[in-house]
């Protein structure tokens, strides 16, 4: 069944913890709790989540654009929100900082960008394949050389492949809904894998946005590491001796097996999540007029450049639909494959030099010459839905022109 | 962890490894004058190792594993090298994740179990190689110290990368012809005890596993000392037989050369007036306690 609490979690259904929040079922909180508007910064948004999600441990370490938010968690945990607190050395030791506490059973948070994520990297494969359900924002900013405060999805690409769920957020109201829910769903024994919650840095970190809060008395029940698909290391359950040589001293298909079958189970975790992600977020993907021949596909903030340049395109008589991806990991391949059935041309713009959110669609979608790889900008530089239009217009016009020549 | 949660149900008991029905019976958990005389006649917290024969390193792991103070609620961490080959085969909870991460997986180990079992002791013990130690982990072995993270760390110190097939590393002597160092190694052993002292630990010894009763006062100490007062630090000498071209029986006297007066490993210990002092009533305490229950053996 899908995000199923245990019974540890629902016997709490009700009480209060120290600060006085009720712990409520996470339905509840996401669906049916009143919400209030509040106008915020996308780092006030992440406070906020975090207010309300009973977390245990934050680990912190300041680059920008996230250092706001995490110097915010600090905050509570001063408030006496959050169990323990503290300012990692680099992100290298931040990340293995959370997963110590991940191990011993606590419900970790923290939050990272750019650089921060590089540095870190080793640790996200060794999160995935010790099942460490901790939660990371990723606030996505450059990561070349010369130095580059400025908002960049490249990051991203390096997270595709290390088994993490990766979700990437257009909005605020996005954050602070998918945070909450996002400790449920990485929680699930049956998916127990680190969240990367990304969001484009300053667009969403940075700019105040409108935001529907739930009630800040209201929380969700604590992490229950007894339902981890592996044992918690607290001493609380018997020590046995976990095998007979370890995987590594051999070379042999026993060895091979294990390392193979343990990633592929890994995959398979992050596949399963969708029975839970579907009915919390909605779907790994949303869709607007698939109909249309011309589609846009985006994650993040391009998905808002997008909306804007179809509004721009619908004045000028030229019907384009939208398809905003939700879910990077798992892949919404069926999703996306339904949504774009229709469609004769597929832009994908992004922030980003690479261009790898297309990149993954021209290896998911059949026809993938349909699909064109841009715009994309990078560096920080914005990307006004006049680029997109012009983009569309520009494509188009060739394809036509190049098709006339053809034909005479 | 009380001792009941390692009992086996009795209709189970038939098809229980014997080395887990050995462990429920004859295990020392929760023996608070466990020690390493236990050692032949009681199950010991490790079962088997894949360490080179006669490797120091597995009288090491013997000797601390019998004198760990708490094994029914410690936890241990490791770090990649030839002490991660042996950690599945103990029985203590323990984690492996990277390379040279171990004192931040510990802080934040301590901190969770801190914070999830606010009225109970929790011991963390963090044991790994002296290249995870002070070379590729020095950063993070400082930081936990600077910020007074309230765990032991234990380092074998075999003065070189083993595990890779015999490196150079910084605590490596001087002169010292290894791989990666071809014409020896062109700098002194990185002075770590000196460095933990200055660093924040509160108690520092420097010695080698030669002598049993001595490694268990030392870790016994550290562990209690880091459980109240501060950051502990112990470095010890086990060294790769394999690397310095030792056969399985020299190991010992190995270590017995190296501790004598003047050399590396002549016993070393850095300790504060407020460890001294904490010690010095935990011991006053336990005489006290023992005062009555000798009485009444008289
Ligand atoms: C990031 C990373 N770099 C390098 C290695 C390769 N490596 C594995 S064990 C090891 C040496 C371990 O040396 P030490 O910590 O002294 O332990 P020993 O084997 O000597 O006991 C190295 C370099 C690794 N596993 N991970
Ligand atoms: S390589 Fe050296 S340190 Fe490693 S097990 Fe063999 S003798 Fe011991
Ligand atoms: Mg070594």
């Amino acid at each position: 069944m899908a995000n199923e609490l245990s019974e540890t979690q629902k016997s709490q259904i009700g009480k209060q913890n120290k600060k006085g929040q009720t712990y409520t079922d996470p339905n509840h909180l996401f669906f049916k709790a009143p919400r209030t508007a509040a106008f915020y910064t996308g780092s006030e948004v992440i406070k906020e989540a975090i207010r309300r999600a009973n977390v245990d441990v934050m680990v912190a370490y300041p680059i920008t654009p996230q250092s706001e938010a995490a110097a915010l968690i600090g905050e509570l945990y001063a408030e006496g929100y959050i169990g323990d607190y503290l300012r990692g050395e680099s992100e290298f030791a931040v990340m293995g900082q959370c997963a110590g506490a991940a191990f011993g059973g606590a419900r970790v948070f923290t939050t990272t960008a750019g650089p921060g994520t590089m540095r870190a990297m080793e640790n996200f494969p060794m999160w995935v394949g010790s099942r460490l359900p901790i939660q990371m924002i990723v606030t996505c900013r450059g990561i070349n050389s010369p130095l580059s405060i400025q908002p960049d999805t490249l990051e991203m690409y390096f997270l595709l492949g290390t088994g993490m769920l990766m979700w990437h957020a257009e909005t605020a109201q996005d954050f602070f809904d998918w945070m909450l829910m996002g400790f449920i769903v990485s929680e699930q024994p049956d998916v127990h894998l680190p969240l990367a919650l990304c969001c484009d840095g300053f667009f969403v970190t940075h700019t105040k946005d409108t935001v529907m809060l739930t009630p800040p008395d209201m929380c969700l029940p604590s992490y229950d590491p007894y339902r981890s698909p592996v044992v918690c290391m607290d001493m609380e359950s018997p020590p046995v001796r976990m095998m007979r040589d370890p995987f590594i001293m051999k070379s042999n298909y026993i060895s091979y097996m294990t390392h193979a079958s343990w990633q592929e189970e890994t995959r398979a975790a992050c596949e399963r999540s969708r029975k839970h992600t579907i009915p919390l977020i909605g779907g790994l993907i949303e869709t607007e007029n698939v109909d249309a021949e011309i589609l846009i596909v985006a994650s993040g903030t391009a998905v808002s450049q997008g909306r804007e340049a179809i509004r721009l395109m619908e004045d000028e008589g030229l019907r384009v639909g939208l398809v905003k991806i939700k879910s990077l990991r798992p892949f919404p391949f069926e999703e996306l494959r339904e949504a774009t059935k229709n469609a004769k041309h597929i832009f994908v713009p992004e922030f980003n030099v690479i261009g790898w959110l297309a990149t993954e669609l021209k290896a998911a979608l059949p026809d993938n010459h349909r699909i064109i790889a841009g715009p994309h900008v990078a560096g920080g530089m914005t990307m006004p839905a006049e680029v997109i239009v012009e983009e569309i217009q520009k494509t188009l016009g060739k394809r036509v022109a190049t098709l006339a020549a053809r034909g005479s | 962890m009380s001792k009941e949660k390692i009992q086996i149900c009795p209709e189970f008991s038939d098809i229980m490894p014997p080395e887990y029905r050995d462990l429920v019976e004859q295990s020392t958990y929760g023996n608070e004058d466990r020690g390493w005389k236990d050692i032949g006649n009681s199950k010991e917290l490790i079962e088997a190792h894949s360490l080179c024969a006669g490797c120091p390193e597995s009288m090491a792991f013997r000797y601390i594993l019998a004198s760990l103070p708490n094994p029914e609620d410690t936890v241990m961490v490791g770090s990649t090298g030839c002490t991660s080959l042996v950690f599945p085969m103990v029985a203590v909870h323990n984690i492996h994740s990277l390379f040279g991460n171990q004192n931040a997986v510990a802080s934040g180990l301590k901190r969770a179990l801190t914070v999830r079992f606010p009225d109970r002791i929790k011991d963390v013990v963090v044991l790994a190689g002296d290249g995870a130690t002070v070379d590729i982990g020095l950063d993070m072995t400082l930081q936990a110290w600077f910020r007074q993270e309230k765990f032991t760390t234990i380092c074998f110190d075999n003065e070189l990368y083993a595990n890779t097939g015999g490196q150079e590393s910084g605590l490596m002597r001087k002169g010292f012809v290894a791989k990666m160092a071809p014409t020896g190694k062109k700098f002194d052993k990185v002075r770590l005890p000196e460095i933990a002292r200055e660093s924040g630990c509160c108690y520092v010894v420097n010695l080698t596993v030669s002598k049993p009763s001595l490694v268990e006062k030392v870790i016994k100490n550290a562990v209690l000392l880091a459980r109240e007062v501060g950051p502990t630090y112990i470095q010890l000498y086990t060294p790769c037989i394999l690397e310095i071209g030792k056969n399985s029986m020299e190991g010992l006297q190995e270590m017995r050369d190296s501790e004598k007066p003047g050399e590396r490993f002549n016993y070393k210990e850095y300790i504060t007036d407020e460890a001294k002092q904490y010690l010095a009533d935990l011991d006053a305490r336990k005489k006290a306690a023992a005062i009555p229950a000798a009485q009444l053996t008289e």
